[in-house]
């Protein structure tokens, strides 16, 4: 589990390796030299610095981002879960620990639209294998849940991934 | 640019190399001066091969994105989780001038009143609130934030 740490400074030179990546790495044979050609650095300092983000958590990795639809997961299921907020914390541990769940966050709820503060995304091949995943996070949370739904993806609007302004 | 759910054209064409290919690069993506040919190498293919192919997966939109993934919270930036009540009379209009703010990273259409839900993501936390007000004001419609307020887990790796 990573929390914010504002501890942590980048430079002018990191800022501008992040504008140069966001859209993502390029793809010729020696992609750190390309960046650091654009850059005006060396390419020893580009993986010092990629580096030096990674460790600290500025990137959670480099790779590649499937579109699950297309690799066989059709079915996206956000479930959502009212849960009592002095068991919230240990329970979210556990449920993010499932290894269907590919996020899990606690969010504030907004009463009286929506009472959910645990949010827990499970994606698979179809609905019904969704459902009996959310089902296993209920019997999890037993009790301590009040009430939950879940909100299944019909269409993806845009993806473009984070841009933040050069 | 809406797809469909219910199936993308490009994911039934996969075969056993684009597959092991897409498992291989989630992650770890190696920061040494060629890293393509040494994961090429793991997988018994060539370098211009994998490039190809890396190239006509993100063409063909199987994958979305190859690169560094930020956490933009991290960076000094800030990342949160908003949702809309859209009529669905109006909701193809709202889409476009939700996807038209570069801050809007995701978006998905989902099965609730709140009926799309997108990711704003802004060089600045104040930056949220503003996006969020510019948002309200372009569509005429409420605009409701679900910041992050503790993070359980993230590893968004599927196996292709």
């Amino acid at each position: 589990m990573r929390e914010a740490n504002p501890d942590i400074e980048l430079d002018a030179t990191d800022r501008r390796l992040i504008v140069a990546t966001q859209g993502g790495l390029p793809r010729v044979s020696r992609p750190y030299d390309a960046l650091a050609g654009e850059l005006n650095i060396t390419a020893g300092e580009v993986l010092q610095r990629l580096q030096r983000m990674l460790d600290r958590g500025v990137i959670r990795r480099i790779g590649a981002v499937p579109n699950h639809y297309a690799i066989g997961y059709t079915a996206n299921g956000m479930s959502v879960w009212d849960v009592d907020d002095k068991h919230i914390d240990r329970l979210g541990i556990e449920v993010g620990a499932l290894e269907f769940v590919t996020h899990c966050y606690r969010r504030p709820r907004r009463l009286p639209d929506w009472p959910y503060n645990l949010f827990a995304m499970v994606h698979s091949q179809n609905r019904e294998e969704v459902a009996a995943r959310v089902a296993e996070i209920a019997v999890l949370l037993g009790d301590a849940c009040r009430a939950h739904d879940i909100l299944y993806s019909t269409a993806i609007l845009k993806k473009t991934g984070l841009r933040i302004a050069g | 640019m809406t797809e469909s759910a219910s199936g993308t054209a490009s994911g039934g064409t996969l075969d056993e190399i684009d597959r092991k290919l897409i498992n291989a690069l989630q992650g770890d993506f190696p920061l040494v001066p060629e890293p393509y040919r040494q994961v090429a190498a793991t997988l018994g293919l060539g370098e211009e091969e994998l490039l190809r192919r890396l190239d006509a997966l993100l063409e063909r939109r199987v994958l979305t994105r190859f690169g560094p993934m930020f956490q933009i919270e991290r960076a000094g930036g800030a990342f949160v989780l908003a949702a809309m009540r859209v009529p669905e009379a109006e909701f193809e209009r709202v889409a476009a001038q939700v996807n038209a703010f570069p801050e809007v990273a995701h978006n998905y259409r989902r099965e609730h009143a709140l009926n799309m839900w997108f990711v704003l993501a802004t060089a600045t936390p104040q930056g949220i609130a503003e996006t969020t007000a510019a948002i309200e004001a372009a569509t005429g419609l409420p605009v409701f934030a679900f910041p992050k307020e503790r993070e359980y887990f993230v590893e968004m790796k599927l196996r292709a």
